[in-house]
This record gives C-alpha cells, structure tokens and sequence, in this order.
C-alpha cells in the first residue's frame, strides 16, 4: 500500500490552513481599511500618510537597523475612568452632599475640601456609570466637570504613549517595524516625546553626549566633520564639551539624518481611537521617564 | 567511528549498497556543508561583533556597513539561510537517498543549486550590509539574493524529490515524511512572503502579520520538520537499534503540522486580539509535539543514553534533541499569561529564538555532518580530537548564551515593567548578562572555526586524491572502516 501522495496532500493541506489564516483573512480584514474618522471627540481624519521627508526618514530607520533594538508598538494593561471637578459653582455643599447621595465613590475626607485646587481629579479608577453620574449631579447643582478615560500600564507610566497602539495606527505605513526588542524606549511616540530636532541631532551623532552612559552605538556616519569655512553652518551640531569638533571644524548633519530626525518627529499615535479611546486634553502629564535632556 | 549502518539482516551485502549511495551524495553534499560551515563561521563572527556595541556603543561608529542593526541580521541570517537550511537539505538528500535505497538523480545538478544558494545567501547579506535589507525581522535578505536562493532551492528540492521518485525501496518511513514536508513547505512560505512584502507590498499590519507567519513556519516547522527527521533517522542508527515507534513518529509529524504552523504571533500585538490567541493557544498544543518526540527518542535510547561511549555525533545529535525540548518548552512558558510580560520585548526571546536554531538545529546538523561525511567522501576526519573539542566548545558556548540572555532577558522584563526604574538602569543592569553571552559567542565561534578546518581537511584531501589518485585511493581504503 503506499498512501504517499494522499498524505502528503492532507499535509500540505494541514500546513496551508495557517496560510489561510494569516496570510489571506487578514488581507480580507484589514487590507481593506481606509482611513477614516473614526477618533473620539475630533473630526481628524487619521491616520495621515507621513510626508515625504519623513518617508525617506523611514528608508534611513530600516537601512540602519534601528528597529532592532526600538519597538514601536505600545501595549496598556487597561483603561481607568476618573472624573475631575473643573468648577465648584456657587453652592459647594450641595455638590458635595449631592455626590455623597449618589454614592460614587467619593469618601466624606474628600469632600471636605471639594472646592480647593480646582480642576483636580475628584474621583479615581471608578466605573464609567459612576463617573458619569458624577458629571450629572454636578452639573445640576451647578458646578461642572469633565470623565477622564486614560490608558494604564507599565508603557503608558514610561511616557511612551497615552494609548496602545492598535492596526490603525499603521495604515499607511509601507515597511512596518514594530521591532521585537527593547533595548531601548519604545519610539511609537517619540515625535510627541521629544519633539526638539537639535536634540535628536546631538543624540544620533553621540547618544553619550546628551543621555549619561547611553547604551545606544553611536551613528556618526551619518554626520559630516568638515571645515569652517566663512560663517558656521546654521545646522551645526551644538555640542557640548567633550563632544565637540576641534576648534575651526564643524559637525553638520548629512541628507540621511535630516530624513531620520523628520521621521522620527512624525512618530506620534495619540490620536484617541474608539479601538483605544482616551481623553487627550486633560490626560495627566506623563513622570518624566523618557531620557529626554536632563536640563 | 565505529557506529554501523546494520539493521537489516545481510550486512555485508547492505554495506556495499549504502557505500555506493553515500558516494552519489558526495557532489552536493560537499558543495552544500564547505559553504554552511563557511557561513556558520561567518554568522557567530558577525554576531560577536554585535555584541560588542554593547560593551562599547562607539566601537566602529563611524563605519556604516559595521553598524549594529546590520551586523546583527547578517549573523541571523547567515545562521538561518547560511548554515541551517543548505545543511538540512543536505542531511535531507542523504536520508532520503539511503531510505529509498537509491542513488541520487543527477548530483551534479543539485551541487550547482548549492552553489547559487551559497551565492545568492553572499548576495543578499552584502546587500544587508550596505543598507538595502527590506526591513522584516527573518526576511531581511532583498530581492536579488532571495532569487538567486530560491532558484539554488528549486534545483536541491526538485532532484532531490526525483530521487524520492526512483527510490527502490518504496515504502516511506517516519524521517521521510518530515523530509518530504519540510521541502515543500519552503518554497511556499518563502515566495508568499516575498510575493506580498518585497513584490507587491501589502500595507500596515498585514506586513507584520505575514513576516510573523513566515518566520514561525520557518523557525519552528522547516527547523523542526528537518531536524526531528534527522534524529528519527540517525539516533537509531548510532544506538544500533529500531525506532521505538514509528507510529508515535507520525503523530508528532501530525502535531507540528497542524499546530506549530500557527505559532508566531506575538501577544499584545497591534493586530485583531484573535491573532494572537489563536497562535498562542497551537503554540501551547506543540507540547504534545515535544513529549511524543521525548518519549519516542528516550523509548530508543533506553539505559543506552549514557554519553560515556557515544560517539562525538552522538553528543550532537542528542544535544540538539535536549535543546529541542527546552526550546519549545521555553516558547510556551513564555506565552503563559503571568510570565508573558516579563519575557516579551527582551533578551529572552533572542535566547528561546538561538537556543532553537542552533543549540537544537544546528547541533543537531553539525552531528549530522560529522557522520555523513566520512561514509560521503571516503576519508576519516583528520583529527577526531578537533570534532570532540568542537562539541564540548559549542555545547558549553550555547549553554552560557542561552541562560545568560534568558535570566538576564527576564531580569530586563521584571525592570522594564516597573516604570519607577528609569531606561537607563535597565540597560545598565542587562550588561552583565550581556557579558557572558559574548563570552558564550566566543566559545561557539571557536567551535564553529574548528569544524570548518575538519571540512576543508576534507576537502583538500578530495582534490590531492583527484590529482594523485593511487595514493589517495589506498588511504582512503585503509581508513574507511563502515
Ligand atoms: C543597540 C541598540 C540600539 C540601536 C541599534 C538603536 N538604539 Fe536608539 N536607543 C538605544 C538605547 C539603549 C536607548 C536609551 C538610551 C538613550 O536614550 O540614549 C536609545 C534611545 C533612543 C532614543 C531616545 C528615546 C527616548 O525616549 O529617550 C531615540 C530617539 C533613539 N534611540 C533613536 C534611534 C534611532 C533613530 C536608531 C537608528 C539609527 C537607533 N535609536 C538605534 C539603543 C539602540
């Protein structure tokens, strides 16, 4: 008996059901996906296709590597709804009384000194029903105040991200690197993080002269050491002692690292999505745990 | 080399038609092992120089083809497309061609697929080294090299099916159905995934979502097709017995194609949630693939398992079975919900991905190699000391890699998700562990270095017996003893 050709068409068929799972359904599910608006509270249209300096930035990022040790995707462990009292109104022990009633969530010592330091954060971590009861009793006794959904988890404390990041995020993107190593920060919203280009400049060139024992290889090829020659370039690295180019040289920045900063300053997903909704105004400032300039 | 090739009853008979079916596979197989041994050098040279950014990031800085995120693909992929996969076709062609008792079909062909495999691999890491990789982590090597070794692999592929095809012995047994799945199966992924990434891009997601696919099927069912072949083939071979069973061989076939073909899809990935659940929960059933293996080769070994007179190809070969059920093991511990984690995004998944490819794969390839060798061109190693000392520097090499990246890739996970401890001191604590895998790096490369000089001893014996046969002839005779 030799069932040879009949296995190995069950085989091949067995292999192949992971093709037409991973590689067909999601063509069907996601490669369709037209830009849209769909972002909360905003008739942004998003995502927008990167402009074209920043394209060729893209090119720079991948023929060196970068993505190896940078991932761009962030990752939340959840969402937490707060609610934030903007404004007391004239009669701050109805609001307090009438948010005790309720049964929010508010404890007697807070609402003790409901009308100090406005806005602040009345009501933290409580579920959305609760918060929006919270926005109704105070704006009946005529005080007011905002439902704050903000994203929680390890990436989001880091200050790399107000949300995670979801397919969206990546529509237009030709080359996606969403990099599987974090030997150093996520850089999905590094343009949103350290938006200041001569930062980037300084850094690319020696990472150490700006962040203290950075571990990050230096990329001076990307730079040109060159003679002054009349008045220095606008463009010249600003380098601090150490660093710098003996006196009469220059460092100034080659065609490639002006396409790599431009593309990394349009890194920035903190459009709120209804995938991954998060209020963006009054998200609360991120502890300053990037390595942005210790200044 | 005492190890015969008898299980059949007329050995003398057998002997003499297993000599003239190994001699047939010389061409190609030579051709195919010089040039993977060649680049596995090349690959833990390369991944050595990676390393050493980290002890000193301004070390070769102003050279842009030595920049870390281009010295670091070369050597993943002159490990992957370099050594693993010319090694495992040739280790395949063997197999199959002593299984189907048959001579192969036309080596000479197959030795030029080799040749342009070799060549388009030299291609496309170049191309990697001078900025021009596409830019997907598994895939990087560009267009013009993936040709040229997808034309190398349809050469090695089809004759070697065509001596499938003649073979005399027609029922299949257990290592060829790996075999033969594991060719196929290549070329598939391979051209879906240049056809939809290099070709006709897709765009966003979809592009991570085939690259994952592809790198899976790759990494975990090409490597484990080919290589749990080969140990179904040669342990039993070494230990002088039969397969424990041929049928619980089938299952784990069985289990890899239907399972392990999922795996791949990182959790917490920007993709639709069921992705990644789906490829977590087959990743998590490839444990029944690694038992029905542990029990079928242990089953084999019986009490004969110490290593006390197990030849050097023995301590390949069962190093890379160990390897194998750590690997997995490793694979699907980090998926569980509590460690996933800690593990995702560190040094840990480059352990798990090494610890795959070379501590099981290519282990397993290189013990292949050193017994095929000899019955292949005629000539003993010239120095079997080189071969033992290439195990224990390869297997205590891949040892420290392993658990210093692992530990020190969970260390990372634990620091990375306390955001009370800044990057900085993060980086700062993975140096150490950094330190020893270098050191790890180091002992391969040695070990890696040694074989190639046993290959090209080998070699260069082949060409003095071609330009003085007489003499060479009657070594030859005098050392071949299977
Ligand atoms: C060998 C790994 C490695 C490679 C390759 C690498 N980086 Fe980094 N990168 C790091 C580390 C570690 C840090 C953190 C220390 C620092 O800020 O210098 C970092 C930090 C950064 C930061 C600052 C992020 C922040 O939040 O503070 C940016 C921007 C950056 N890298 C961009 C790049 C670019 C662009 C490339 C490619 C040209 C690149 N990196 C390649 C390791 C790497």
């Amino acid at each position: 008996m030799n069932y040879g050709p009949l296995i190995f068409l069950a085989a091949f068929i067995g292999l192949s059901a992971s093709w037409f799972g991973f590689v067909l359904t999601p063509q069907i599910q996601l490669g369709r996906a037209q830009q849209a608006t769909n972002t909360v509270n905003t008739a942004q249209l998003y995502p927008i296709a990167r402009p074209g300096l920043a394209q060729e930035g893209l090119e720079v990022y991948k023929a060196n590597g970068c993505f190896y040790c940078h991932s761009q995707q962030v990752g939340q462990t959840g969402t937490q709804v707060n609610f934030i009292l903007t404004e007391i109104g004239t009669n701050p022990v109805a609001v307090a009384e009438g948010l005790l009633t309720a049964k929010v969530g508010l404890t007697n010592a807070n609402a003790a000194g409901l009308s100090a330091g406005l806005p602040k954060t009345i009501l933290r971590n409580v579920p959305i029903g609760d918060a929006k009861k919270a926005a109704k009793v105070t704006r009946d006794n005529g005080a007011s105040g905002t439902v704050e959904v903000v994203a929680v988890g390890p990436d989001i404390a880091r200050g790399w991200g107000i949300r995670r990041s979801v397919a969206a995020d990546y529509l237009y993107d030709s080359t996606v690197m969403l990099g599987s190593q974090r030997v150093g920060p996520d850089l999905a919203n590094v343009g949103a993080r350290l938006p200041d280009a001569n930062w980037h400049y300084r850094h690319l060139y020696v990472p150490r002269s700006v962040v203290k024992d950075s571990a990050m290889p230096a990329y001076s090829y990307l730079f040109k050491t060159r003679k002054i020659e009349g008045r220095p370039s606008p463009d010249a690295l600003q380098l601090d002692e150490g660093f710098a180019p003996e006196n009469g040289y220059e460092i100034v920045p080659t065609d490639e690292a002006k396409a790599l900063v431009a593309y990394l300053l349009s890194l920035n997903s903190s459009t709120p999505l209804f995938e991954a909704p998060v209020t963006v105004a009054t998200a609360p400032a991120a502890p300053a745990q990037t390595n942005s300039p210790a200044q | 080399m005492n190890a015969s090739c008898s299980t059949t009853p007329s050995a003398a008979e057998n002997d003499s038609t297993l000599r003239v079916i190994d001699a047939s596979c010389r061409p190609p197989l030579v051709f195919l092992f010089c040039g993977a041994a060649l680049w596995l050098v090349v690959a833990w040279a390369f991944a050595l120089i990676a390393g050493l950014k980290f002890h000193s990031p301004n070390f070769l800085a102003n050279c842009s083809w030595l920049t870390y995120g281009r010295v670091y693909p070369v050597s993943t992929n002159a490990l992957l497309y370099g050594f693993a996969i010319p090694a495992g076709l040739g280790v395949g062609l063997w197999i199959l061609a002593r299984l189907g008792r048959t001579t192969v079909v036309q080596p000479w062909i197959i030795a030029f697929g080799a040749k342009l495999w070799h060549f388009g691999v030299f291609v496309g890491l170049v191309e990697i080294l001078r900025g021009n990789s596409t830019g997907f982590e598994g895939l990087e090597i560009p267009k013009a090299g993936a040709i040229l070794m997808f034309l190398g692999y349809m050469l090695i592929g089809i004759w070697s099916l065509l001596t499938l095809y003649v073979r005399t012995e027609r029922t299949l047994s257990a290592p060829q159905w790996f075999i033969i799945a594991a060719l196929f199966w290549f070329p598939w992924i391979f051209t879906t995934a240049h056809l939809l990434l290099t070709v006709f891009p897709v765009r966003g997601v979809t592009q991570s979502i085939i690259v994952w696919w592809f790198s899976g099927n790759l990494r975990f069912v090409w490597l484990a097709l080919v290589g749990l072949g080969a140990i179904f083939y040669l342990t039993p071979l070494l230990m002088k017995r039969t397969l424990h069973s041929e049928y619980l061989a089938l299952f784990t076939f069985w289990t890899i194609i239907l399972f392990a073909s999922w795996n791949g899809i990182p959790q917490g990935a920007p993709v639709p949630a069921w992705m990644p659940a789906l490829s977590t929960v087959t990743t998590v059933l490839t444990l029944v693939t690694l038992l029905t293996f542990a029990v079928n080769i242990y089953r084999t070994c019986g009490n004969g398992c110490s290593t006390g007179q197990n030849p050097v190809e023995g301590k390949f070969i069962a190093f890379g079975s160990i390897a194998f059920v750590i690997a997995v093991l490793m694979s699907i511990v980090g998926l569980l919900r509590e460690l996933n984690p800690l593990v995702s995004f560190t040094w840990f998944t480059v352990a798990q991905a090494d610890l795959n490819v070379f501590g099981f794969f290519s282990m397993t390839m290189i013990g292949a190699i050193l017994y095929i060798t000899p019955r292949v061109t005629g000539f003993n190693w010239a120095c079997s000391n080189k071969a033992k000392a290439s195990f224990w520097l390869a297997a205590a090499g891949i040892v420290l890699y392993t658990v210093s990246l692992a530990a020190g890739g969970v260390m990372q996970g634990v620091k990375l998700n306390n955001p009370q401890i800044a990057f900085n001191e993060v980086s700062r604590a993975s140096l150490m562990p950094l330190r020893m895998s270098t050191l790890g790096q180091l002992l391969i490369l040695t070990a890696s270095v040694l074989l190639l000089w046993n290959l090209v001893g080998v070699l260069v014996r082949i060409v003095k017996a071609q330009v003085n046969p007489v003499n060479a002839n009657s070594v030859a005779a005098a050392e071949v003893k299977s």
